[in-house]
């Protein structure tokens, strides 16, 4: 029965990774930018959300409504004034930057808020399980969690495939000069998605700082999590990187079970057997 | 002409670090067709991309109803109502063929051309609406090309080597579908390698040889050796 229960929590995990990898694989799908500061900016939205649930008293939940637009207001004001002029035929500035911003952003956090871990606390909602048959509980929390993700999922999925904004963002990742001919101006439509992108974030961050405790080192770590995810999923299928969280999660409770030390070990094994099957992840769209 | 739709004043461009143009003027006059005939290298593509805002200008060099628009990026040329059917096609490979249409409107310009008066001229790209767009055959992706630009409803569609790659058969059924197409009152400036097609669709004709015009005129006013000559610069 641990091991169902381990299975199970680990499915409830893989929503959170989703989160983690949804906006790295949207903003690699529109622009093929690797945002390297994506972990750390998971971190900020979970600060963002600590701030305003202490100074304004308000549930960490509550705050979503102003942690999510806080982030996708800093998403779309980095990429007009940053990222948009490390873009080009040459991979390796964009990769640099967001490196700087990774570094700016964990020291800064460091000043601020220092090295001591923060918890955010959602009351009894922590607390309240439901009880399924066979002895097995499950929290409510990280059953919402994962009804979020699984949400979010369908929305992007939707936006990316059934919205005007997506196709905007389709056309774009195909041939930018051609997509400007249509008069889509690229640097606001990758101002969106980056703004999209940051809004999931904000919904992680604030997620991650519910379930767990961080600090302000933890970006980069939580950044793996994400492009295991995506990778294990295949480039481009945001299905696909809901899959890759769930294996992710899954791999690393299993792992706890065997041994507490294996969890984050069995993660990366997991993520090394589908690269050597599948190289190209399970359900990859872009080449 | 004080009244040209748009005009190129003295139009220097670079293709790189190649210069690819030295000072080329042209006028379109409102509801005139002009052609640009040149053999490759010639220019005509770094002139068509440097009068869409793809090549970036100074403001003077191109000009929009009197207005200097040069500098200018592509998405703010577009929006004033010029289209162009790039060479090659270029269609969106993510996107179905009706997508690749809806975008083409995207902009919401007033006009005759809408997805339905665009699929009743090529009932094909109706039929095949949900199919990715470059699932289709050569010919049916440059019927998808120019709907596109259609959808913009331009006062200016510039046509850049439609002919190039398709089947003779293909390239005449689009020229016979050209007035149809130019006819709702729009100018349009046409490049091509083509020059027999060219010249019979044109009021009139300009050739570019090594960046500069070296001929110009209305079709009846040219002679072959002297397009020959302005062509191949012998």
């Amino acid at each position: 029965m641990d091991w169902i229960n381990a299975i199970l929590q680990g499915i409830l995990l893989g929503g959170l990774y989703a989160l983690f990898a949804a906006g790295l694989s949207l903003i690699f799908g529109v622009m093929r930018l690797v945002n390297i500061a994506h972990g750390d900016f998971i971190v900020l939205a979970a600060f963002l959300g600590l701030t305003i649930t202490t100074t304004l008293g308000l549930s960490p939940l509550l705050a979503l409504c102003l942690v999510v637009p806080v982030m996708a207001a800093i998403g779309y004001g980095l990429q007009r004034l940053v990222l948009n002029q490390t873009l080009g035929e040459d991979i390796l500035p964009p990769l640099l930057v967001t490196f700087g911003l990774s570094v700016i952003i964990q020291n800064s956090l460091l000043e601020i808020y220092s090295a001591d871990p923060q918890k955010m606390s959602a009351g009894a909602l922590e607390t309240a399980s439901l009880a399924l048959p066979g002895d097995l509980n499950v929290g409510v929390l990280p059953l919402l969690m994962f009804g979020v993700a699984v949400a979010v999922i369908a929305g992007l999925q939707w936006v990316f495939y059934r919205s005007a904004l997506g196709r905007a963002f389709r056309a774009v990742s195909d041939k930018q000069d051609i997509a400007q001919l249509m008069g889509l101006n690229k640097a606001h439509i990758f101002g969106l998605a980056m703004a999209l992108s940051l809004a999931v974030v904000g919904l992680a961050g604030v997620f991650l700082g519910i379930r767990t405790s961080f600090d302000p080192s933890i970006g980069p770590g939580r950044l793996i999590f994400g492009f295991e995810a995506v990778i294990i999923g295949g480039l481009g299928n945001l299905w696909g990187t809901l899959i890759g969280g769930i294996i992710l999660g899954v791999s690393q409770n299993i792992g706890a079970q065997i041994n507490p030390g294996w969890q984050l070990l069995a993660g990366h094994i997991a993520f090394l057997i589908v690269l050597a099957v599948r190289p190209r992840g399970l359900f990859p769209r872009i080449d | 002409m004080p009244d040209a739709l748009l005009s190129t004043r003295a139009l220097v461009a670079h293709y790189g670090d190649f210069q690819a143009l030295f000072g080329v003027s042209i006028d379109v006059q409102p509801e005139e067709v002009v052609a640009i005939i040149g053999a490759n290298g010639a220019g005509k593509t770094t002139f068509m991309r440097s009068i869409t805002g793809l090549i970036r200008n100074r403001p003077e060099m191109v000009v929009w109803k009197g207005q200097a628009i040069g500098g200018l990026r592509a998405d703010q040329v577009a929006h004033l109502g010029i289209a162009m059917v790039p060479e090659g096609r270029q269609l969106f490979q993510s996107l179905s063929v009706e997508e690749n249409l809806i975008i083409g409107g995207q902009m919401g310009r007033k006009g005759p051309w809408s997805l339905k008066t665009v699929q009743d001229l090529f009932p094909i790209l109706k039929e095949r609406r949900h199919v990715p767009a470059t699932a289709l055959s050569g010919g049916q992706q440059q019927m998808v090309a120019i709907g596109r630009a259609l959808m913009a409803n331009p006062e200016i569609l510039l046509f850049d080597e439609i002919s190039l790659g398709l089947a003779p058969i293909v390239i005449k059924s689009i020229y016979e579908a050209l007035p149809a197409i130019i006819g709702e009152g729009m100018s349009a400036i046409i490049v091509e390698q083509d020059i027999a097609k060219a010249v019979s669709v044109s009021d009139r004709v300009y050739c570019l040889q090594e960046g500069r015009i070296s001929l110009q005129g209305r079709p009846d006013e040219l002679t072959r050796e002297a397009i020959s000559a302005a062509y191949f610069g012998v």
